[in-house]
C-alpha cells in the first residue's frame, strides 16, 4: 500500500515538472529578450556603488545607456575604467582629469573658536535650518557629518579634532554625492591635478572681509592680493570670496604665499619648499600679514 | 457654566477663594482627545506686573517679524522716522508692515544677525525723543464704540502689520480674507497659554480686560462670526474670573476653561477642545468654520482698530528657574530692543546653560545673544546647565511612549526613522505632514532621542518633495 503511494505521488510529481518544462521552454522561446553581451561587461568595468552620482539610477542603467547610444560622453563616472569600455565598445576614449572631493572650509576648532554648543540631532540639514554654526560663521562646515553618510565609497570622515571632513584621496571617486549631501555648499569636486597637486580656496564665506575674521582667522576676506597676483587670471572674488578655477591653474603657488588669512590650500606639494606647507604656516602668516580692513 | 464663575468670585475678580479655584477646576474639564504631556507649569511670573522697558537708543528692527516673505524697506540713511512711522512694506501676500518703533534719524539698512546667527535686512534707528505719528491716538482712554466695518478692520490689520502673537506670527489679515464659499462660525481665542513659564497672555488679560475683549469684537465683525469663545487652561483663575467678568458687557463672547494639558493652545487642538470638531488633514481651521487667534493678538487688534496703532511693542516674559523669583518679570519692550540689554536688566545667572526665545517645548535656543527683540518674542527663558543638556541619546525602546503623547495620533519613532533614512515618500505615506511640531515625543521619550528635531528635517523635505511633484503636474 505504501510503496504504491509513492511510486503515484512521484508520478504525479514528475509529470507536472516535465509538463511545465515544456512550457518553459516554449514561452522562453516565445518571449526571448536579446541583450546585448557587451552590457555585462561594461557594468563590470563600472565601480558598482549605485551611487547616482552620473545621473542614471545605477551602474547597469548607465552601462546601457552606453551601450545603446555608443556615446562616452553621455554620463561621466570617476570610477570608470574608460580605457577598457573603450576597448569593448571599439570607441576611442578621450582623457578625462580624475576628480576628487575638497573641503573649502578650515574653521578647526582653533581658527573658529566655538561660540555655542549643539546639542540635537546630528545631522547637518537640521543644524544648517536652525542656525548660523558653532563658530557663528553661516557659510563654513557645521561638521555634523551629512557628507559621512552621503559618501558610498567610505572615502570622507569626520576629523574628531578638528571637527572637519578629511576626503580619503584614494578611495574619494568624485561622484558628487558628498557635495549634494551638504546643506552648504563647503564641499566642491575639483580635478585632481598634475601629480594629485592642486590649490584651491579652503574658504566658503561671502561675507565682508572683517565680519569674516571675526569669526574666523582663517575666512578668505575677499581681498583680492591672489586674483592681483596669479599669472593666470585662474582666480576671480565674487561676493568677497575667491575662487580658483582650476582648469586655468598651473599650481605655481604664488598665491598661497600672498595670502593674508592663509586661506588657500595647497596639497601634495614635496616637503622642501616650506613655506608653503599648508596649516601649519597658516596661522602666522594670518597675524604677520594681516589686512584687517577691505572693501 | 459662566454664571457660576463671577457669583463665586463676588465684586472683585481678583479675589479669588479656594471653592472657586476648585469650582473652575471642575468647569474647565475640555480638552482634546489624542495624546498631550503635563510639563510643569514654572509659572514664576504669574502674578508680577507689566514693567515698561526703558526705550533703546537704537533700535533694529529686523524686516522679517512674520511668518512669510521679508517687507520692503521704504526709508533711506538719513530719514527722520516717527514712532509708528511705515519703515518695512509689505510687497508680497505673505508679509506684514513693519513700523517704526522709536523716533529718530535712520542710521542705516543693513544685514543684522538674529537669533539664529543668520544675517537678516533690518533697519537701524538712532533715537531722538519719542514723538508718535500724528494718525496714533496714544491716549490712554478706553474707545468702546467700533466705527469700522468689516473691509476697513481687515484693511487695519494689514496697514498696521497685526502678526499672531502666540508664537507663529502669521499676517493675521490673511486669515479673515476668507474665499466667498467660506463661512467662519466661531472665532476661537487662544488664551490657554499652555506653555510652561509664559505668563505674557494672563498679564495683558488681567491688566488689559475691556481692550482684549473690544478686540475680540472688531474680530468678530471681520470674520463675521456669531460667536467668540475664549479657551484659557484653568491654572489661570485670575484671568478666567477678569473676563467672565467682562463678558457679562459684551453679547457673544463667552469664556471657556480648559483642562491644562500641553499642547491645548495649538490651533487644532484647541478646536477639538472648544467645538469638538477635528480640522481634517492638510486643511486650516476656516475648513470647520473656525478662525483662531492669540488673546494678545485681540489686544493689539485693539490698538490698531480703534487707535490706529502699529505694533511697536513685545510683550516679554523673562523667567527660569535660575533666577530669583522676584526677578522673573513682564516687559513691554519696543521692538529692536536689544536682547542682550533686557536679559542685563535682570541679571544672567552664572549657571546659565542656554536661553530659549519662546517657550521650552517649542521655543528656539538663542545662538547669537547679539540680537534684539522682534514681534512675538513672548519669552525670553533661562535655562541652567543641567537642564539645557539633552541626556545621552539611546537605542529606540519601542515603549511608545512617544505615540501616547503625540496630540496628532502619528508614530513620532517610525518618522524619526524614516527621515533618518531619507524615506520622504514613506514619512509622507506616515502623516509626517500633519506634525504640528508641539515637541511632546521628545518630551516623553525615554531614550532622550531627539524625535521632533529628525521630523522637521524630514517635514521639510517631504514638503519641498510634494511641492515639487504638484509643480511638475
Amino acid at each position: 500500500m505504501a510503496t504504491t503511494t509513492i511510486f503515484y505521488a512521484a508520478l504525479t510529481i514528475g509529470l507536472i515538472g516535465i509538463i511545465a518544462a515544456v512550457i518553459l521552454y516554449f514561452v522562453s522561446k516565445i518571449f526571448h529578450v536579446e541583450e546585448d553581451p557587451r552590457i555585462d561587461a561594461v557594468q563590470a568595468c563600472l565601480p558598482g556603488a549605485n551611487c547616482g552620482g552620473c545621473g542614471f539610477a545605477g551602474c547597469r542603467a548607465m552601462a546601457e545607456a552606453m551601450v545603446s547610444s555608443m556615446d562616452l560622453k553621455i554620463a561621466y563616472c570617476p570610477g570608470g575604467d574608460y580605457d577598457k569600455i573603450g576597448e569593448i565598445l571599439g570607441i576611442k576614449a578621450e582623457a578625462r582629469d580624475p576628480q576628487v572631493c575638497v573641503v573649502r572650509c578650515n574653521g578647526t576648532c582653533e581658527n573658529a573658536p566655538s561660540k555655542v554648543h549643539y546639542d540635537s540631532a546630528m545631522t547637518c540639514a537640521f543644524a544648517n535650518s536652525l542656525y548660523a554654526g558653532e563658530s557663528a560663521c553661516p557659510f563654513g562646515c557645521l561638521g555634523c557629518g551629512d557628507c559621512v553618510a552621503a559618501c558610498s565609497f567610505d572615502a570622507i570622515h569626520i576629523n574628531p579634532e578638528t571637527h572637519l571632513p578629511e576626503v580619503d584621496e584614494d578611495k574619494c571617486v568624485g561622484c558628487k554625492a558628498c557635495a549634494k549631501a551638504c546643506p552648504r555648499g563647503v564641499l566642491e569636486i575639483r580635478n585632481k591635478g598634475k601629480n594629485n597637486r592642486r590649490v584651491y580656496v579652503a574658504c566658503n564665506n561671502k561675507e565682508k572681509g572683517a565680519v569674516a575674521r571675526k569669526n574666523c582667522t582663517a575666512a578668505c576676506i575677499g581681498c583680492g592680493k591672489c586674483a592681483k597676483t596669479c599669472p593666470f587670471e585662474a582666480i576671480t572674488v565674487t561676493d568677497n570670496l575667491a575662487y580658483i578655477d582650476f582648469e586655468k591653474c598651473k599650481a605655481c603657488r604664488k598665491c598661497v604665499a600672498e595670502c593674508p588669512t592663509g586661506a588657500i590650500h595647497a596639497v601634495n606639494f614635496p616637503e622642501k619648499k616650506a613655506p608653503v606647507a599648508v596649516e601649519t604656516t597658516a596661522p602666522e602668516t594670518a597675524k604677520t600679514n594681516a589686512n584687517p580692513v577691505e572693501s | 457654566m459662566n454664571d457660576r464663575i463671577p457669583q463665586l468670585a463676588g465684586e472683585l475678580a481678583t479675589e479669588i477663594t479656594k471653592e472657586l479655584k476648585s469650582d473652575i477646576k471642575k468647569l474647565g474639564r475640555k480638552t482634546f482627545r489624542l495624546g498631550g504631556v503635563h510639563p510643569e507649569a514654572n509659572k514664576f511670573a504669574h502674578s508680577a506686573d507689566v514693567v515698561t522697558f526703558p526705550l533703546p537708543d537704537q533700535a533694529v528692527v529686523y524686516m522679517t517679524q512674520h511668518l512669510g516673505a521679508p517687507a520692503t524697506p521704504v526709508v533711506k540713511k538719513g530719514d527722520k522716522v516717527k514712532v509708528g512711522q511705515l519703515i518695512g512694506e509689505a510687497q508680497t501676500f505673505m508679509c506684514a508692515n513693519i513700523h517704526a518703533p522709536i523716533s529718530g534719524t535712520v542710521n542705516r539698512v543693513d544685514m543684522i544677525a538674529d537669533i539664529s546667527g543668520y544675517k537678516k535686512p533690518a533697519v537701524i534707528i538712532d533715537r531722538e525723543g519719542d514723538e508718535w505719528d500724528e494718525s496714533i491716538d496714544t491716549t490712554p482712554d478706553i474707545i468702546r464704540d467700533i466705527k469700522l466695518s468689516k473691509e476697513e478692520i481687515i484693511a487695519r490689520m494689514k496697514s498696521c502689520g497685526i502678526v499672531g502673537l502666540g508664537g507663529a506670527c502669521f499676517p493675521t489679515h490673511i486669515k479673515y480674507m476668507l474665499k466667498p464659499e467660506q463661512k467662519c462660525e466661531y472665532l476661537i481665542v487662544n488664551a490657554a497659554e499652555c506653555e510652561p513659564y509664559i505668563s505674557t497672555d494672563n498679564r495683558v488679560i488681567l491688566e488689559r480686560t475691556e481692550q482684549c475683549m473690544i478686540g475680540i469684537e472688531a474680530a468678530l465683525i471681520a470674520s463675521g462670526a456669531s460667536k467668540a469663545v475664549i479657551g484659557i487652561e484653568n491654572n489661570k483663575p485670575e484671568a478666567i474670573a477678569a473676563l467672565v467678568e467682562m463678558a457679562k458687557k459684551f453679547t457673544n463672547i463667552e469664556v471657556q476653561p480648559l483642562e491644562m494639558k500641553y499642547p491645548q493652545g495649538a490651533e487644532k487642538q484647541l478646536i477639538k477642545a472648544i467645538t469638538g470638531r477635528s480640522v481634517p488633514n492638510g486643511a486650516l481651521p476656516i475648513s470647520v468654520g473656525c478662525i483662531v487667534n492669540n488673546i494678545t493678538t485681540m489686544y493689539v487688534l485693539y490698538q490698531a482698530v480703534q487707535k490706529n496703532k502699529p505694533i511697536v511693542q513685545a510683550y516679554t516674559t523673562v523667567s527660569g528657574k535660575s533666577i530669583p523669583k522676584e526677578q522673573c518679570k513682564i516687559f513691554r519692550l519696543r521692538l529692536g530692543t536689544s536682547i542682550r540689554d533686557v536679559l542685563n536688566a535682570v541679571g544672567i545667572p552664572e549657571d546659565t546653560g542656554k536661553i530659549i526665545s519662546g517657550g521650552p517645548m517649542m521655543g528656539k535656543a538663542i545662538a547669537n545673544l547679539d540680537a534684539y527683540i522682534s514681534k512675538g518674542m513672548g519669552s525670553l527663558l533661562f535655562m541652567n546647565e543641567k537642564e539645557s543638556l539633552r541626556g545621552e541619546t539611546r537605542p529606540c525602546l519601542r515603549c511608545g511612549k512617544c505615540v501616547s503623547a503625540c496630540p496628532m495620533g502619528l508614530q513620532p519613532y517610525m518618522l524619526h526613522a524614516l527621515s533618518d533614512l531619507k524615506r520622504y515618500e514613506d514619512c509622507e505615506h506616515y502623516g509626517i505632514m500633519n506634525c504640528i511640531e508641539c515637541g511632546c515625543c521628545s518630551f516623553s521619550c525615554p531614550s532622550f532621542r531627539p524625535l521632533v528635531d529628525m521630523i522637521r528635517v524630514g517635514k521639510a523635505k517631504t514638503g519641498a518633495m510634494i511641492r515639487a511633484r504638484n509643480a511638475a503636474k
